[in-house]
């Protein structure tokens, strides 16, 4: 098997006809899909966050829910009180959860595992009462957050939903497209030679803890773009949108792509996006009981996630790959 | 004044708590080196278990001692279970260094999300033992009342047993050689395999009693969904780090000392900045002194 | 009534650390097995303790099988073995460290009789009882390693290197301290060394590892008047 080597212009052509496929695609499906198609993109962004900071800085936030936060809060204070451009939000959200990601990076670069997966963990716990703290963020009720209406010439039955997802799909094709790139500079190079032996990379000049530092700061600004497209997509922040449970669903969502590699992140987002509908499809068997209903989705989100790490711990994308290498090689020896 | 004493008194009680949850970690943390996030959900089930013994037998001690066994028991089967085969089956590949975190992590989920099912997300009270109305000292009726004073003597009496049973006997001997060298212990004929489950049980035990005595400390309501028991969780954490994370006097100093420091943010500050304060002496610690205050001068990279 | 190691041969993924080796023995007898560094001395005694269990082919004291057991299990029956460095838990005191060797016996006055007898040996120890073993030196912690694998009143010792990093005056001590415990209680002791000339100068017989192959072995004092052996291993 040989490997073809994209070079930088084949892959962004490869983005930009997925893009205008996305784009097709978006006129051809009821207003249900096209919503769920910009939270898929939203999960996409935030997955791929996990990916870089777990898979190729080794560390594990609990918490990535709130990075999304301070993301989807940033965008909605941008746009309320500066009244400034949707896309410039965005960037106000990605350089906002970027910067709190250095200072809680830098704590974290010096630290192991258990250490850095409690601290996030606290952060997404008491987010809601930081969010109350301050009258600014508005309490419960939170901000809203209104990207506004479709521009007139894309015509009258171009809906609100189909402008977010066209908006969210930019945002996930740009995004990815970016950290692609990154995954293979020597940045990339760096971060891959961290995780395969910390030692052996420190012994090669690479300064570990910026390492670590950077991957934790590129991943919070990812994520912080979530939380802008997620803020858009609900048109408000609130602290319950951004539950503990959301952090967790990421999590699932990143162990299910495989943390190892992006390519299984659309298996992830994907998954996350139909758990909350096959829950319901589940309870309504069930007779609708408020108990399945409310608890449903979190314990099949649990429950996969356990499963995965059991089963499949490096996803299920790589044990295909595997499992492949593994036939062929069965095959051309035979 | 009273104010002062009060404010000191209450910071006990909820540092107590605290430290008992800190010292389920603890426990965890040294036989298997993992950060146990799954035991807020772990003391939510026992709570509720202590919860139902409350409404059959009316009593609050029975309901104590059931919870805690039960705590024993889950705990015991998380990990000779659970754990056991993850150990088994995660032992290298990229995943290997973070998958006891995420499938502990999980497991909270998994019980919460399974208690509600069974119990629904309602509300139920918790009904204390004694008068909950402040002792009244001189005409200053104090926040510190009989309830408060049996929470803070129930979890010091636990921490003073367990100190015994890890100083004074063989048992206690048998858990601390296998958490500082299985491989001695093993070779002096310890079944650390067992002993590691036991000290599993031992924190599931000790959570059991945090949580049962945490929730008429607080509002006295109990839900699968409850904030209470994810800060216990964190605090228990906070607490735990600040002693280093691998010894039980830390965990239990640095429970009282972050009781008080909130106990005196909630009242000479502002409540809202309790999470806050404990988040930020976290950073604080994890920054100045990622050993502990009491800690040894031992890697904590590992 | 032996041990009687046949065949083993012990893996480390490909680096095959000991290959296809067979030895005997005899109850009472002190058996030294030296050899270059990396020759595969720490395998052997691991796979022998049970600390290594991924080992092939037998060994079997008194007609057991040592291979593939746990060490608390072999414990039971009566293989105890001084791990390389030093094999006591820093954390515990040095009485604690006693104790903890004798814990599965169930026997409290067993044990402290037990004790008592060993501290006459080593009254360095008696002195420190309650300070923790990190207080200790290293050759007081050698000395508190093996009587905590005597406390679980051994038939087959296996010592890996007890004169690591000691002066050549302990050295001598301990050797002489482990002569005498073979003889008193009827032990049966492996002992690895780097200081071969010193192991074998007390030790009945002689076993020289090489690569994972034993390259020479037989009676102590025939080793040492081999002039093959005395070039390769004894330095002159
Ligand atoms: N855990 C391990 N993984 C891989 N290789 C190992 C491992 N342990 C030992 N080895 C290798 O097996 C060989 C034998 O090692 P061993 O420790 O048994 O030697 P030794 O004779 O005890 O040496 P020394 O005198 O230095 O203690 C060496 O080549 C060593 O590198
Ligand atoms: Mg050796």
């Amino acid at each position: 098997m040989h490997k073809i080597k994209s070079t930088n212009f084949t892959r962004l052509l490869f983005f930009i006809v997925l893009g205008v496929g996305l784009f097709l695609l978006g006129n051809r499906v009821d207003e249900l899909r096209v919503y769920q198609g910009a939270t898929l993109a939203m999960y996409v962004i935030a997955i791929s966050s996990i990916i870089l900071l777990t898979g190729y800085s080794g560390q594990v936030s609990l918490g990535h829910g709130a990075m999304l936060a301070i993301g989807g809060y940033a965008a909605a204070l941008a746009h309320e009180h500066l009244g400034l451009p949707i896309w410039i939000c965005f960037s106000i959200a990605v350089l906002a959860a970027a910067a709190a990601g250095a200072v809680l990076g830098t704590a974290a670069a010096r630290l192991s595992g258990p250490y850095l997966a409690g601290t996030t963990l606290a952060l997404a716990v008491g987010l809601p009462s930081i969010a109350n703290q301050f009258p600014i963020l508005g309490g419960e009720q939170g901000l809203l957050f209104d990207v506004g209406a479709p521009p007139a010439r894309l015509g009258a039955d171009f809906t609100q939903y189909k402008w977010y997802f066209w908006i969210a799909a930019l945002a996930a094709l740009i995004a990815i497209w970016w950290l692609q790139n990154i995954l293979r500079s020597r940045y990339g190079r760096m971060w891959r030679a961290v995780r395969g032996n910390e030692v052996a990379a420190e012994l090669a000049g690479i300064h570990i803890g910026k390492s670590k530092t950077l991957a934790f700061t590129v991943s919070s600004g990812l994520a912080g773009l979530a939380g802008g497209v997620l803020a858009m997509t609900i048109s408000t922040v609130s602290p319950s949108a951004f539950p503990l449970s959301l952090s967790f669903s990421l999590l699932t969502g990143a162990v299910l792509a495989g943390v190892s590699t992006l390519s299984g992140v659309i298996i992830g987002a994907l998954t996350l996006v139909a758990t909350p509908e096959i829950a319901d499809a589940i309870s309504r068997r069930l007779g609708n009981s408020e108990n399945v209903t409310t608890n449903l989705p979190g314990l099949l989100v649990s429950a996969l996630l356990i499963l995965v790490v059991l089963l499949v711990p490096n996803g299920p994308v790589e044990q295909w790959r595997k499992f492949r290498a593994r036939s062929l090689h069965e095959v051309t020896h035979r | 004044m009273y104010q002062f004493i009060n404010t000191v008194l209450i910071g006990i009680t909820s540092g107590a708590i605290y430290s008992l949850m800190a010292i389920a970690l603890v426990l965890v943390w040294r036989s298997t080196r993992v950060v146990n996030f799954a035991q807020a959900g772990m003391a939510l089930l026992s709570t509720y278990i202590g919860y139902e013994c409350i409404q059959r037998f009316h009593s609050f001690w029975l309901a104590l001692f059931i919870a805690m066994i039960a705590g024993a028991g889950i705990a015991a089967a998380v990990d000779s279970v659970f754990m056991r085969t993850l150990f088994r089956r995660v032992s290298h590949g990229p995943i290997a260094g973070v998958a006891p975190i995420i499938a502990t992590l999980g497991l909270l989920g998994l019980i919460r999300a399974g208690l509600g099912l069974f119990v629904g997300n309602a509300d139920v009270s918790i009904r204390p033992p004694v008068s909950n109305i402040g002792y009244t000292i001189s005409g200053h009726t104090l926040a510190f009342s009989p309830l408060k004073l049996v929470i803070v003597s129930s979890a010091m009496t636990l921490m003073l047993a367990l100190s015994l049973l890890f100083s004074k006997t063989n048992i206690g001997l048998s858990l601390r050689a296998s958490a500082f060298s299985p491989e001695i212990a093993r070779l002096a004929g310890v079944k650390v395999d067992r002993v590691r489950t036991l000290g599993w049980a031992i924190a599931g035990a000790a959570g059991a009693a945090a949580g049962i005595l945490q929730t008429p400390n607080g509002t006295g309501a109990l839900s699968p969904d409850s904030l209470d028991f994810s800060l216990l969780l964190v605090f228990g954490f906070i607490a735990a780090v600040i002693g280093g994370l691998d010894s039980l006097l830390g965990a239990v100093l640095g429970g009282l000392l972050l009781g008080l420091v909130l106990a005196f943010v909630l009242t000479y500050i502002s409540g809202s900045l309790v999470f806050i304060t404990a988040f930020v002496l976290l950073i604080i610690v994890l920054l100045v002194r990622p050993q502990g205050i009491i800690g040894m001068n031992r890697g904590r990279r590992a | 009534m032996s041990l009687q190691v046949t065949d083993l041969s012990v893996d480390h993924g490909a680096i095959r650390a000991i290959n296809k080796i067979t030895f005997r023995v005899e109850t009472g007898e002190l058996a030294a097995v030296i050899g270059a560094n990396g020759s595969g001395k720490t395998t052997l005694l691991r796979a022998l303790s049970g600390l290594n269990r991924s080992a092939q082919g037998s060994a079997k004291w008194k007609d057991f099988e040592l291979l593939h057991t746990k060490p608390e299990l072999l414990v039971r029956r009566g293989v105890s073995h001084v791990s390389e460095g030093k094999s006591v838990i820093p954390e515990l005191s040095v009485e604690e460290n006693l104790s903890l060797g004798a814990l599965w016996r169930h026997d409290r006055a067993g044990s402290l009789q037990m004790r008592d007898k060993l501290l006459e040996h080593f009254p360095r120890l008696a002195e420190r009882l309650k300070q923790s073993a990190d207080t200790l030196s290293g050759g007081e912690r050698q000395m508190l390693a093996i009587c905590r694998a005597l406390m679980s009143q051994p038939e087959l010792l296996l010592l890996d290197e007890p004169s690591l990093g000691l002066a050549p005056l302990m050295v001598a001590q301990i050797f002489q301290n482990i002569r005498d415990l073979t003889t008193t209680m009827g032990l049966t002791v492996i002992l690895v060394e780097q200081n071969a000339m010193s192991a074998l100068k007390v030790a009945d017989i002689g076993i020289v590892l090489n690569l994972g192959s034993i390259a020479a072995s037989g009676p102590a004092k025939s080793l040492i008047a081999d002039p093959q052996v005395r070039a390769a291993y004894l330095g002159y």
